[in-house]
């Protein structure tokens, strides 16, 4: 190969200055999100799920603008509505354009009760997402980057790793409910306790990735490089491992959600959530659960609504996980 | 492997006790007075004497030192008397509910059968039905299969199963009329149309939890399936002539099962805890629901015990998946 005869002739004479020459004018640089957008774009599902997060957000957040109606207003004389739709099949049901998802026993309007419940349960999930990923990421962090620590908040997540879950928030939610209710009022207790018991039951995932992650960064030589100049571990931490690490976060972010808000609504569900005034979507649904034979609607909308929203977030991380996996990206 | 097992038990040891005492002290924080329905006509020192025999007079390291001693010590004694027919634990106080005064691990006992029949059986549908399907759907990647396979099965994944039982009763036991709504755990099977009754009754239970076994067990069959059929040693066996069937479902099935089977040993706790929902929804009376009343009555040694019960599953569980996964796969060292 290496003796070939290179083809000499003068029409064989090649500008070696335009050939080192880019033919096409130069491509902006492409920054690594850009390359995440577009790796995230190609996944139909996760565009779907991200894009019915964003709506589902926006009708909790705008919908008491658009829908003027007091979801806790009682009003008895319009009790028992069926929705609009109904009236497609059963011309001899009770429904009206003034209750268009119809109403409950008491006459309070559904749609309304959906609205404010989706804004309660999108709350709490969010919330104590926010609280799973800060803990889990702080223990994650501490005990890649200091070997000391390392040990013992291991055991210790494997510990409350193997705590029995939901049985434990059962009797956690019973038994301080009375006291954060005294101090927080009824809704706002049962607020911070219910994202308090969800958030600190539910981190011990993303404490292990961000540790894993964390263990073979700070091996690397840019850390190296940034302790030589006397980086010191605070700003070393903040600066060049957090915004490594920042992509599991984000995945399990996402899970977390999901897990946040079916939990919340499993434990409305067991009757220990919120109060029935106050409306989330596992309370509307567990409520509606003893007239399911005669208004089935009542447990079917606000159960879609959590399916919807928790299949929409789990797709979601599908998504991210590849679009943000730099294997994967780019396939 | 024989010493990492032995090794791990004994760290379980204190895992366990760690969890038991977390739970206890969460307990011994709880409002509610077991006294709060002895009518107000009996005199304080009265009530004083029946909380001390309730053995609520002490301080909580020493309730907590009998509540141990009770469980590990009392209770295997009933046990080995129950079935040996001695007579170890004839005068031993053992754990009594507040609720009934009767023992508690004599409930559970009593309610243990129809959890494990609910949740053992859902448990086996669901594994059944997902390996077929994840080991299809990885084969036939990207196919309309596979498609619809990992679509149902993200649904699965993410329908919580207090919505799906009240769905599943709506449909089959309002409209068609099929299944029975509440499942009646006195009904005993002895011929033909009776087993034909518990079948119908035990159906949609076991559908609810086995919807969520599915999704979860047939993704990770599917991915554990692909990652194996890119591998060298499936060309190899292609090469050297084995039917495709010997390949899939000898060569890259076994290899697959590695981290399919931990996982299946690691969601056998997790699934009692679903079950606490499903009890609920259907009627069941096991012990999820048993937990649930118990909360509710302020029933303090039976929460305890159960939760601790639960904490056991999970100690359990986790240690039959790792030492699996030592045996199953002879790259995995321990030692």
């Amino acid at each position: 190969m290496t003796d070939q005869p290179i083809p000499a002739g003068p029409d064989m004479e090649i500008d070696a200055l335009a050939a080192l020459q880019d033919k096409e004018p130069p491509q902006a640089p492409r920054s690594q999100w850009k390359d995440v957008w577009d790796q995230f774009k190609r996944h139909k599902g996760a565009l779907f799920g991200g894009g019915f997060l964003i709506f589902i957000t926006l009708a909790v957040l705008l919908g008491p603008f658009l829908w003027q109606v007091d979801a806790t207003k009682i009003d008895i004389r319009n009790k028992n509505m069926r929705p609009i739709y109904v009236a497609l099949w059963d011309s001899a049901a009770n429904v009206g354009w003034n209750k268009p998802l119809g109403s409950d026993q008491l006459g309070r309007d559904i749609l309304a009760q959906l609205i404010s419940g989706g804004r309660a349960s999108m709350a709490v999930g969010w919330a104590a997402m926010v609280l799973a990923l800060v803990i889990g990421t702080s223990v994650g962090v501490l005990a890649g980057y200091f070997r000391k620590l390392d040990f013992w908040l291991m055991r210790f997540t494997d510990l409350v790793l193997s705590l029995p879950i939901l049985p434990i928030l059962l009797v956690a939610v019973t038994l301080f409910r009375q006291p954060l209710n005294n101090t927080f009022g009824p809704e706002g207790g049962m607020f911070v306790l219910i994202v308090s018991v969800v958030g600190l039951t539910s981190w011990m995932q993303t404490a292990r990735i961000v540790r894993g992650d964390i263990l073979a960064l700070k091996e690397r030589e840019f850390i190296l490089a940034a302790r030589s100049i006397g980086t010191t571990p605070a700003k070393i931490i903040r600066r060049h491992l957090l915004p490594n690490v920042i992509s599991p976060i984000m995945v399990s972010a996402t899970l977390g959600l999901a897990t946040a808000i079916i939990t919340e609504s499993a434990l409305s569900f067991l009757g220990v959530g919120f109060p029935s005034d106050f409306p989330t979507w596992g309370k509307l649904l567990a409520d509606a659960v003893q007239r399911m034979e005669q208004y089935p609607e009542r447990v079917v909308l606000p159960g879609i609504l959590i399916s919807l929203t928790v299949l929409g977030v789990n797709y979601l991380g599908d998504g991210l996980r590849d679009a943000l996996d730099p294997r994967i990206r780019g396939r | 492997m024989l010493t990492f097992t032995i090794r791990r038990l004994f760290l379980s040891i204190p895992t366990l006790m760690f969890i038991s005492l977390v739970i206890f002290m969460l307990l011994q924080l709880a409002p509610g007075d077991p006294m709060a329905q002895v009518p107000l006509t009996v005199p304080p020192e009265v009530k004083e004497k029946m909380r001390e025999a309730l053995g609520l007079g002490q301080p909580p390291l020493i309730q907590y030192w009998k509540w141990m001693v009770q469980f590990f010590w009392i209770e295997p004694q009933v046990l080995i008397d129950h079935w040996f027919g001695t007579s170890f634990s004839a005068d031993a106080q053992r754990v009594i509910s507040w609720q009934t005064r009767s023992p508690v691990m004599d409930i559970v006992v009593q309610r243990i059968p129809q959890t494990l029949w609910v949740v053992g059986l859902s448990y086996i549908v669901g594994i059944a039905i997902a390996l077929p399907i994840g080991i299809y759907s990885a084969y036939k990647q990207y196919s309309v299969f596979d498609q619809s396979g990992t679509f149902i099965t993200m649904i699965g994944f993410s329908i919580p199963p207090f919505f799906t039982g009240p769905l599943l009763i709506v449909i089959f036991s309002v409209q068609l009329g099929w299944f029975p709504s509440i499942y009646d755990t006195t009904h005993v099977v002895t011929d033909w149309a009776s087993f034909k009754v518990q079948f119908n009754q035990m159906i949609m239970p076991v559908m609810v939890l086995a919807l969520q076994t599915t999704a979860q067990i047939s993704r990770y069959m599917r991915s554990s399936m692909l990652d194996n059929l890119g591998q060298d040693y499936v060309r190899t066996a292609r090469a050297k002539g084995l039917r495709e069937g010997v390949v899939v479902m000898v060569h890259v099935l076994r290899n697959s099962m590695i981290p399919v089977i931990t996982v299946i040993a690691l969601g056998i706790p997790s699934i009692f805890g679903g079950a606490i929902i499903t009890e609920n929804v259907f009627k069941v009376n096991g012990i999820g629901q048993l937990l649930i009343t118990a909360l509710f009555a302020n029933d303090i040694p039976m929460v305890m015990t159960l939760t601790f019960i639960f904490a056991i599953l999970i100690v359990l569980f986790n240690l039959i998946a790792d030492v699996l996964y030592g045996v199953l796969d002879p790259r995995i060292r321990y030692d």
